[in-house]
C-alpha cells in the first residue's frame, strides 16, 4: 500500500518529526505502507490587487511562525500583502497537511 | 479523493472531546446580548458547584472572555496537541493565545478552518461540561458547531428586546429543523417587568431558564473575578445554572 501526505509549508511542520511520529502511531494494518510526502510551498493572493506571493520563513520572527504553526488563519493578523499592503488575502495553497491519495490491493 | 476524506482532522475532534460530557454552545441572535458575560459566569459557576468545566472563546474576530476573566501571563502547553491553561479552575482557550491584541480579520472559509484547527489540536481531557462561547448571528460558527460537534447543545442568550429576539426566533427554528438540542433561553439586562420573552418561548416551546436584571456595577468588575463573582449579575447566572443543571438531568425540550 503507498499513501500519499501532502504537507504544506505554512505551518513549518518538520518533515523528520512528522515521519518519526507516524512511524510511532501507525496501527498494525499500516506497517508494510509506504508513504511518500509532497511538500507544497506557501501561495497567498491579495483579494484587493490581485497579487500572489509565497511567504519566506525568515521574514517572520519565531512567536509569530509558533502561532501560524497552531492556527495558520493566525497569518491574517501578522502577514500583509507586499505589494498594496492589504490584511484581506486568501491562503490558495500550502496549508496543513492531507491525504493526497491511497493506493492498495483491495 | 473527497474533501471529507482528505481532511484529516476532522476525525481527530471526535477523539478530543470524546471525555467531555456536554458540549453547551451559549449563543445569540444579535450581538452585545452578553453572551461572552453569560458564558464566563455560567463556566465559574459549574467550577464552583464542583464541576469539570472548559471555557472556548469561539467568538475568533471579536474575543472578550480573556478579558472578564483576566487570564493573564497564562499560556496553553504544547504536549501532543495544546493543552489550555487552567484560569481559575476552568480549563480555558482562546485565539488570543496566538493573535494577541492584533485584528484578525476571518472570511467564512478562514474561520471554519481556525475553529477546525483549534478543535484538532486542544485537549480538552476529563470534562463535565465544555462551554463554548460562540460568535454573534447565524453563520459559520453556527454551522461548524453542529457539524462537527453532533451532540453539542444550544444555550441561547437574549435580552428584552423584540429586535434581539427577532433573530433569536430564526436560531430557534434553525436548531429545531435539524434537531439539535437547545437546554433554554436567558434573558439578560431587563430593565423593567416584561413577560415578552417568557411567554414567546413558552409558545415556541423553548426552556425559558431565568431572567438577569441590567446591572450597573457589572463593568467596573469586568477583569476582577473576584469582583464579579459578587455582581447581581452573577448571582443571576448562579441561580439560572441550578435551572440548567435540572434541565440537562431531566432532558430539554
Amino acid at each position: 500500500m503507498e499513501i500519499g501526505v501532502g504537507i504544506g509549508e505554512l505551518q513549518d511542520i518538520d518533515l523528520e518529526i512528522f515521519k518519526f511520529a507516524l512511524m510511532q502511531l501507525r496501527p498494525d494494518y499500516l506497517k508494510d505502507a509506504v508513504f511518500k510526502f509532497k511538500i507544497v510551498k506557501t501561495r497567498l493572493r491579495c483579494r484587493v490587487c490581485g497579487h500572489e506571493w509565497s511567504r519566506r520563513k525568515d521574514e517572520l520572527d519565531e512567536g509569530v511562525r509558533e502561532a501560524i504553526h497552531f492556527i495558520p488563519e493566525i497569518s491574517h493578523a501578522y502577514l500583509r500583502c507586499p505589494r498594496c499592503g492589504s490584511i484581506d488575502f486568501d491562503i490558495i495553497e500550502g496549508r496543513g497537511v492531507w491525504l493526497e491519495y491511497v493506493r492498495g490491493k483491495r | 479523493m473527497s474533501s471529507e476524506l482528505k481532511d484529516v482532522r476532522l476525525s481527530v475532534i471526535d477523539e478530543r472531546i470524546k471525555n467531555v460530557k456536554h458540549v453547551i454552545a451559549v449563543s445569540s441572535g444579535k450581538g452585545g446580548v452578553g453572551k461572552s458575560l453569560v458564558a464566563s459566569a455560567l463556566s465559574l459557576t459549574l467550577v464552583r458547584r464542583g464541576y469539570r468545566v472548559g471555557l472556548f472563546d469561539l467568538d475568533l474576530t471579536s474575543p472578550s472572555t480573556h478579558i472578564i476573566l483576566d487570564v493573564g501571563e497564562s499560556r496553553p502547553i504544547e504536549d501532543r496537541g495544546i493543552v489550555p491553561p487552567k484560569i481559575h479552575g476552568i480549563s480555558y482557550m482562546s485565539i488570543t493565545y496566538y493573535s494577541e491584541d492584533k485584528p484578525t480579520p476571518l472570511r467564512g472559509i478562514d474561520f471554519s478552518n481556525a475553529l477546525i484547527e483549534l478543535m484538532a489540536i486542544t485537549r480538552w481531557g476529563d470534562l463535565d461540561f465544555l462551554i463554548v462561547d460562540m460568535p454573534p448571528g447565524i453563520s459559520d460558527a453556527t454551522l461548524d458547531i453542529i457539524r462537527l460537534i453532533k451532540r453539542s447543545k444550544f444555550l441561547i442568550v437574549t435580552t428584552p428586546s423584540k429586535l434581539a429576539f427577532e433573530t433569536v426566533k430564526k436560531l430557534i427554528k434553525l436548531l429545531s429543523d435539524l434537531r439539535v438540542e437547545i437546554i433554554g433561553i436567558v434573558e439578560n439586562m431587563k430593565i423593567k417587568e416584561s413577560n415578552f420573552i417568557k411567554s414567546n418561548a413558552d409558545k415556541l416551546g423553548i426552556k425559558y431558564l431565568g431572567g438577569i436584571e441590567f446591572d450597573e456595577g457589572l463593568e467596573d468588575a469586568l477583569g476582577d473575578v473576584e469582583k464579579f463573582s459578587k455582581t447581581e449579575f452573577f448571582r443571576g447566572v448562579w441561580k439560572i445554572a441550578g435551572e440548567l443543571l435540572r434541565a440537562l438531568a431531566f432532558g430539554a425540550q
